[in-house]
């Protein structure tokens, strides 16, 4: 059991890219993976109340009390130079909410919403936060319309995806490179596990979708897109796909300083993907500017 | 009279106005040449400050601002005056209506509503197959948006799921013109909800129709029901709306010293004052213009003189409310804020008690029917009716929700718009559980606009983004409202409405 808690960074009562329909969104905070990638990188850390952030707020609305930083939203004018000045790339805007808390939400906007999205920073990372949630949802009668999804990265063993699978409707499951070395250098972390995963979803049917983000140079090379195909193609031919494309939006570190993915390329990928015998591949519906 | 007559010539010599545009301004201009309908010197103070506004409807009151006939009359027994038997298949029944619809007034010179098209249509498509109803449908479509091209003209159909609604949705999104603007009148009882995704996925296609909650709207109007007209005005069928005078909430709260002091002096204050303005207009139009006395409309029972309402508008809601929280040293805005939304719906509740307190003669129930008004073109520095700041907006949910409790109040119509960004098209289910929502907790009307459309709402009414562009460089325009839509863009910013949209409404003097 969780002490029945999370540490979400936000909440969205209205995403259409997160699954289908309308989907509440619960973004968790603190993830397992360190992508240089990231576009948000605050979503990472762990606050550690060193009160670096209190300095640099320009409205008071955060303080220290003892030892705890401590953030008052009604005086917080959002400008987000608490994120910019964090040395461990949490966020002291983070709240503390209980499965209840969630589920009052969930209630006043059940009408409009087709499901909850439980995503991050690494949803899985608060695995008994999920468990409890998810059980407390299908025992209420006005929200069994909803279905439950988790965005993941798959950094999960297989003991930790049976506590929760009968729960869930779906996954959707980001792999991040498929050389194993590329994979070090993106994340910090080997990817078997995530692999793993991703066998582990389609097996039980609870592969919702396959996502993989296109990164000049790294990951949309010919050998990654092969290996894409052949993962996709071996966990069945229902796999539906969906290829995003970096953006140096959000992105700290060297990595701001990338190209973001071109559409020609990306639209070549998800061509060559097609003719590998992959029927489903989702492309972004919108290119900014 | 100098002043007068450069006006005139300045329209005569208009060279982005059709000749019939030209007549049309021309004509407002010579009413108002005439002496304004008598008001007592505190209406006039208040009028002449713009406190309250007659939306430049006109000195002198000669016609309903908005007439909704039972074309059904027509229909079932020809009309005497008009020399037209009764029609007796789809052809006839499309070129009687086509007929009827230019005898029709309302402020704008063409007609505001122009049928409840599905139930009238339906009676004479025994026998004809699909492909020939969706020929005749789309040829009846082109004629509307070309020979009355006028944003404000509305159609509606719904509730229940037929093959000439299917027809209409599937042309309407084929063709994607501005007229006519399209409502589906949406019961979860009788439509189905195959019948709404179909209406959430046109929407996606070309930003309409618009859906009215058509339970919440009927139990407001006895026999023969309503329609949804112009910029999404519910008002009596066979009848229509009198006149429309609005009261400019900013401009109250700025002569307000605190809450209190809006909610029970200035408020109850400017609500009569702008019921005395309405019926002075009511009193002109319905004793003095003879716009009733031997009229062929009333005669052949199309429309009836006791079928008209008053509506009682209302607008720039969001910065009242603001002002009543800077008054109060309050952060909160409205919109975003739960105490300042609370105070909109507190100002809603009041106004609604007061308006029913004001009676008023020749209108229908005697009392006026409270709008939240969608604006004009030239206001500048207010928001219309009771909608979230352009450019503000939150998610469309928490929109929906800070803005539903104001919807029992408006019952002669209350629009708001919701600016999708461009990712739903990927997701039509969201779209459509978005409006089921919206609608299931009792928003009277849904209406949304998809950036990277084309078509898009300027307030209630649509315009094409590229005619905005042809007519600013000075093309002009075979579309009456573009340039409403040309004007609002460029003096109330509503292009600026998030990923999409405008949101403002008519000129002075023409239209809604």
């Amino acid at each position: 059991m969780s002490d029945g808690v999370a540490a979400v960074s936000k909440f969205l009562t209205w995403s259409v890219v997160d699954g289908p329909g309308n989907r509440f969104v619960l973004f968790l905070q603190g993830c397992n993976y360190r992508c240089v990638t990231c576009h948000n990188p605050h979503t990472i850390g762990v606050c550690s109340d060193c009160g670096t952030c209190v300095a640099v707020c320009p409205s008071g609305a955060l303080s220290r009390t003892s030892r705890k930083v401590v953030h008052d939203p009604g005086v917080c004018i959002a400008c987000d130079s608490c994120l910019a000045a964090c040395p461990t790339r949490a966020n002291p805007m983070v709240r503390r909410m209980t499965v209840e808390d969630v589920l009052v939400l969930l209630r006043r906007n059940a009408p409009f919403l087709n499901g909850l999205t439980v995503s991050g920073g690494e949803a899985t990372l608060q695995l008994d936060f999920l468990i409890d949630l998810f059980t407390a949802i299908r025992a209420a009668p006005e929200l069994a319309h909803l279905t439950l999804f988790i965005d993941s990265n798959g950094h999960l063993p297989v003991d930790g995806w049976r506590r929760v699978l009968a729960l869930t409707d779906g996954v959707m499951l980001d792999i991040k490179a498929f050389d194993a070395d590329r994979h070090r250098r993106l994340t910090g972390v080997d990817n078997d596990l995530s692999l793993a995963s991703a066998r582990l979803l389609a097996t039980v049917g609870k592969l919702h979708e396959l996502r993989f983000l296109l990164i000049p140079g790294e990951t949309d090379r010919p050998e990654e897109i092969a290996a894409l195909a052949a993962l996709a193609r071996e966990l069945g031919p229902q796999t539906r796909l969906r290829l995003n494309a970096f953006q140096q939006h959000g992105v700290r570190g060297p990595a701001a300083g990338w190209p973001k993915m071109p559409r020609d390329g990306l639209e070549a990928a998800a061509v060559a993907l097609r003719a590998a015998g992959i029927a489903e591949v989702a492309v972004p519906s919108v290119w900014l500017p | 009279m100098t002043e007068t007559l450069s006006q005139l010539r300045r329209i005569a010599q208009n060279p982005t106005l059709s000749f019939k545009q030209k007549a049309h301004a021309l004509a407002v201009e010579a009413e108002n040449m005439l002496p304004y309908v008598l008001l007592d010197a505190e209406t006039r103070a208040a009028l002449d400050t713009r406190v309250i506004c007659d939306m430049y409807e006109g000195h002198a009151p000669y016609k309903p601002r908005y007439v909704l006939p039972d074309y059904e009359v027509v229909l079932r027994n020809g009309s005497e005056h008009l020399e037209l038997p009764k029609p007796e298949t789809l052809d006839e029944a499309i070129s009687t209506l086509q007929i009827a619809y230019h005898h029709v007034p309302s402020v704008t010179g063409m007609p505001v509503f122009i049928g409840h098209l599905d139930a009238l249509l339906l009676p004479f498509c025994n026998g004809v197959s699909d492909d020939d109803l969706y020929r005749k449908i789309k040829l009846f479509w082109r004629y509307i948006d070309r020979v009355l091209p006028d944003a404000f003209l509305h159609a509606d159909i719904g509730p229940t799921d037929n093959r000439v609604a299917r027809t209409i949705l599937r042309v309407d999104a084929e063709l994607k013109q501005v007229a006519p603007n399209l409502t589906f009148l949406y019961d979860p009882e009788v439509s189905g909800e195959a019948m709404l995704r179909l209406c959430t996925d046109n929407i996606i296609a070309c930003s309409k129709p618009h859906i009215a909650n058509h339970p919440v709207h009927r139990e407001v109007f006895d026999e023969p029901g309503y329609a949804i007209v112009s910029c999404y005005n519910a008002l009596p069928l066979r009848g229509g709306a009198a006149t429309l005078a609005r009261v400019n909430l900013k401009k109250v709260a700025e002569a307000s010293t605190s809450e209190a002091d809006f909610l029970e002096v200035q408020l109850p204050r400017y609500v009569n004052l702008n019921a005395r303005l309405m019926r002075a207009r009511l009193d002109y139009l319905f004793r003095q213009s003879g716009f009733f006395d031997g009229n062929f409309l009333v005669e052949e029972g199309w429309i009836d003189k006791d079928r008209f309402t008053a509506m009682f508008g209302i607008f720039a809601m969001a910065e009242a409310v603001n002002h009543l929280q800077d008054l109060a040293g309050r952060p909160g805005r409205y919109g975003h804020d739960a105490a300042a939304n609370a105070i909109g719906h507190r100002i809603s509740e009041r106004l609604a008690d007061l308006v029913a307190h004001e009676p008023m003669e020749h209108v229908w129930r005697g009392v006026a029917m409270l709008h939240a008004q969608a604006g004009l073109s030239s206001d500048a520095g207010t928001t219309p009716g009771v909608r979230i700041p352009y450019g503000s907006e939150p998610d469309p949910v928490s929109h929906v929700q800070a803005l539903l409790p104001h919807h029992q109040h408006y019952l002669s119509g209350v629009s708001e718009i919701l600016t999708l960004d461009e990712t739903v098209r990927a997701n039509p289910e969201a779209v459509f559980q978005l409006a089921k929502g919206a609608l299931q907790l009792g928003f009277r009307e849904f209406t949304a606009n998809v950036a990277g459309n084309d078509l898009v709402r300027v307030t209630g009414f649509m315009i094409r983004l590229s005619d905005v562009k042809l007519y600013n460089a000075a093309k002009g325009s075979r579309v009456n409202t573009t340039a409403l839509g040309a004007e609002a863009a460029d003096t109330v910013h509503i292009l600026a409405r998030k990923p999409r949209v405008v949101g403002l409404e008519l000129m002075a003097g023409s239209s809604v």
